[in-house]
């Protein structure tokens, strides 16, 4: 297995290289110069311009600009954003706790949500309930999040007043980060009950928004999954015993029905880091999707290409790992392997 | 199980009194700070986060106006030839203590000398922490106008010129003049962390910074010690919300209680709302479409005055810009001193500016291109739609107007070199100076390496915009613009098109706001009613 998680890691570095490539590049493509940018109308002499663009290092060619970016990246230093001055690593780890738990909120909610509505759609197939969970599905899964997103803030936070309409905590608390998950670190700075509570309030819609498609998404694969398996021998064996369709289906077919499942609510991990872009924008949530957004906007050529290639890290790692468990956990594949 | 109810409850009711708190006050503001230190800043919302609230200038602008008014000196005198500046400084002045900084002395000559010099001197150790980009200081050529900073005693510093420059002292009190502890940057140097003096700060100001979390909120307390007296709101929190819509909602449950830049779709649903106050004053700033003049047909003033005609500017106004915007004539708005209310309204005339065409040489109309704005301002909100109303009032006079835009940089590198025929832009004042208009968008200084994108260069002009930088006395200056608005009014390098209504939107609980002309705000005047 070790042999297998260091090829993994060496298959890893060609597909690493080819993001710093694409991070790197798909930047300068966009049109647009940050420093024309940040001095916008008022504008500057052309030696002012030329000065800052030696500050920032953009004078130099284009290739000594990517050695000295990818050699910086392999010891792990990023540049400093152009924006904030500050690193980039900083900024991205000061703001990944805040997308990683509403990713993870919201993961939680689409599958506690679409498995159960995809069991019954299955259980009920061709009924009016079927229709009538599939429809609401489709439409969860057609849903563009920012309109989306002001439309729940409309109704649970304008006219029920139920939930606050963004922000990460009542302006009450003052909490001193810690491990930046705020539903940690209340804990850890002594607010308690209370803090929680109101923290996970703030999540609620947020998490709600964002975990919509792929709550959907799981819904109608638990359904379609499902259906398959229903149609197995064993199946029909267990109904034969005289099992209650509840049994039939939770115990028997659903645990064989999951494979699918898994691999779409895994596969809605990337559809939760893309929806975080639109969704911390709307919530003003404080994470990293938000940042890129005003990076991309502000042409801070270090922290785009530095974040992409963090969050790409994240990801195949990430990859590496689940595989390697998979393998762990699956006899039949660890066996092919050998 | 009873215990994790209850506190259920308390969190949920938390929110509801956030609001009623009568010591916080909650601003959603439209972005985050790009850094601590005005004088690395060139955008609003730092200003906003540092300037006015955890710093002082020398001079400042009175709360509210562009008048000038004491702040760190308590007074100040300009020598005959206009070149020196002397400021006496305040003797009761003290910095804000932190967790790693007491200050053991009060503001004196040496923390004006260590600001300045900071952002003058490329030797300074200071100098190029965070970047050394110091784009205010540098684009009002503070760094060629100083000669020297002079301390004359601990409480007394001259400003030395190399040439008479009235505008000086409102440049002086312009965001980015802060006065920094240099106690506190010493002891920064000694332990090699100069990067925090522009991540915690340190002013004199009257809220002291507790805590920034990035892109969420930022947490200031009251300044005890403030020179001024105790701000009457204790803790003042930034809610970070970019989204014009979601601040408006944020100002109706409560959750702020007062916003940055309501979106101007959002001002009559704010008006109808019992409990929001909507107040609006005209911005310090000016949309316009600039006339290449150095090509032809627009270098002949009556072509350009015929364009200028056939524009139905008033019906703009609806249309672009939702009513909240008033019609332009001069380059500077009526809000600032030295305005010419008598310059005469460029009229909407169809038939003069057919006739104006013929005169000019061009019976049979012409072709032209008109860059459109890319991006959303509040004197241009949409620069397409604009474009497209001109093409049609302009194909009345059988001119045939092509539209054209580039992304933003682009378009503003691509008009600075003056490739275009006919280009829309604007100008937000960073001063309060008439100078800041008339030097920065007209000169031929301007034309140079500057925003003057009419490429203009007016030799009459010119005299009186240098002639009013060399007087001190306002009324002097105010006798040199507006003979400069004549000439402009004559010549037509732009046609003016609006000065756009800067609104705000509040809790009616809050007294005392005021919306400040150059568009940072202000905290310490603020009170809850009783």
């Amino acid at each position: 297995m070790i042999s297998y998680f260091l090829k993994r890691v060496l298959q890893a570095i060609p597909t690493f290289l080819l993001v710093s490539v694409f991070a790197f590049g798909v930047i300068r493509l966009l049109p647009g110069d940050p420093v024309l940018l940040m001095l916008g109308e008022r504008g500057g002499s052309p030696e002012l311009v030329a000065e800052m663009r030696a500050q920032l290092g953009l004078d130099q060619p284009l290739p000594v600009q990517y050695f000295k970016f990818l050699k910086g990246s392999l010891q792990g230093n990023f540049g400093e954003s152009i924006v904030s001055n500050r690193p980039v690593t900083e900024e991205f780890f000061g703001r990944f706790p805040a997308t990683a738990e509403l990713g993870v909120l919201a993961l939680l909610f689409a599958v506690l949500v679409g498995i159960p509505l995809g069991i019954v759609a299955a259980m009920m197939r061709g009924k009016i309930w079927d229709r009538v969970l599939m429809g609401v599905s489709l439409f969860g899964y057609s849903m563009p999040i920012f309109w989306w997103g002001l439309l729940m803030i409309l109704l649970f936070s304008v006219h029920l007043g139920w939930t606050p309409v963004s922000g990460r905590i009542s302006p009450m608390y003052d909490v001193e980060p810690w491990s930046g998950f705020l539903l940690i670190d209340v804990w850890v700075r002594d607010l308690g009950g209370e803090g929680f509570f109101n923290a996970l309030k703030y999540l609620i819609l947020p998490s709600f928004v964002l975990g919509t498609v792929p709550m959907a998404a799981i819904a109608r694969m638990t359904r379609s999954s499902l259906l398959e398996v229903l149609k197995e021998d064993y199946v029909r064996t267990a109904q034969a015993k005289g099992l209650g369709p509840f049994q039939v289906v939770v115990r028997h077919a659903l645990s064989n029905a999951m494979i699918p499942i898994v691999t779409v609510a895994g596969l809605m991990l990337g559809t939760i880091l893309t929806g975080a872009v639109l969704t911390e924008s709307i919530f003003s949530w404080p994470g990293i999707g938000k940042w890129l957004v005003s990076s991309v906007i502000a042409r801070d050529y270090p922290v785009i290409q530095g974040g992409i290639l963090l969050i790409s890290g994240f990801v195949i790692s990430i990859n590496i790992l689940v595989d390697t468990l998979y393998l762990y956990l699956n006899p039949k594949m660890r066996e092919a392997q050998q | 199980m009873t215990k994790l109810i209850l506190s259920f409850l308390l969190g949920l009711s938390l929110v509801q009194t956030a609001s009623a708190a009568e010591d916080i006050l909650v601003y959603c503001s439209e972005a985050s700070p790009s850094t601590f230190n005005p004088q690395l800043a060139s955008d609003g919302p730092s200003f906003t986060a540092a300037a006015s609230t955890v710093f002082n200038r020398l001079i400042e602008f009175k709360y509210g106006t562009t008048d000038l008014v004491p702040a760190l000196a308590e007074s100040w005198k300009i020598s005959k030839d206009g070149k020196v500046y002397t400021f006496t400084l305040r003797k009761d002045v003290s910095f804000h203590s932190t967790k790693g900084f007491t200050p053991s002395r009060k503001m004196n000559a040496d923390d004006v000398l260590f600001s300045f010099e900071r952002m003058k001197d490329k030797n300074h150790p200071y100098h190029n922490v965070s970047g050394g980009a110091y784009e205010y200081f540098q684009s009002l050529g503070m760094g060629e106008l100083i000669d020297k900073i002079v301390k004359t005693s601990d409480h007394q510093v001259e400003f030395h010129l190399k040439r008479a420059h009235s505008p000086f002292l409102t440049d002086l009190a312009t965001s980015f003049a802060v006065i920094h502890s240099k106690e506190y940057a010493d002891q920064l140097l000694k332990s090699k962390k100069q990067n925090l003096m522009d991540i915690e700060p340190v002013g004199t100001g009257p809220y002291e910074l507790v805590r920034y979390v990035k892109d969420s909120s930022i947490r200031f307390k009251a300044n005890e010690n403030y020179f001024r007296g105790v701000p009457k709101i204790k803790t003042l929190v930034f809610s970070i919300t970019p989204d014009p819509s979601v601040r408006f909602q944020k100002l109706k449950t409560g959750e702020c209680q007062l916003i940055a830049e309501p979106s101007p779709t959002d001002i009559e649903a704010m008006k109808k709302n019992p409990q929001i106050e909507v107040i609006s004053q005209p911005g310090l700033n000016v949309g316009y479409m600039a006339f290449n003049v150095t090509k032809a047909p627009l270098n002949n003033a009556k072509v350009r005055r015929a364009v200028a005609m056939a524009l139905n500017r008033k019906e703009y106004l609806k249309l672009i810009y939702l009513n909240t915007a008033e019609l332009a004539k001069n380059p500077i708005p009526p809000t600032l001193w030295s305005y010419d209310k008598s310059t005469p309204e460029i009229p909407y005339n169809v038939q003069k500016a057919k006739a104006l065409l013929k005169e000019a040489g061009y019976p049979n109309g012409l072709e032209l291109t008109l860059w459109t704005l890319p991006v959303s301002r509040p004197y241009n909100p949409n620069g397409k739609k604009m474009g497209e109303l001109m093409q049609a009032d302009l194909a009345k006079i059988g001119v045939k107007l092509k539209l054209l835009t580039f992304d933003w940089p682009t378009y503003l590198d691509k008009g600075r070199k003056g490739e275009h025929q006919l280009i829309h832009l604007g100008w937000i004042s960073d001063t309060g100076d008439p100078d800041n208009f008339f030097g920065n968008l007209l000169t031929c200084k301007a034309k140079e390496g500057g925003s003057n994108y009419a490429q203009w260069c007016n030799a009459q002009f010119d005299k009186e915009i240098l002639a009013a930088q060399k007087v001190t006395s306002q009324k002097s200056r105010t006798a040199h613009y507006k003979k400069a608005q004549k000439i402009f009014a004559k010549e037509l390098p732009w046609v003016p098109l609006a000065h756009a209504r800067v609104y705000r939107a509040f809790s009616k609980k809050l007294k005392g706001y005021k919306i400040h002309p150059i568009g940072v705000e202000e905290f310490y005047p603020l009170e809850w009613a009783k």
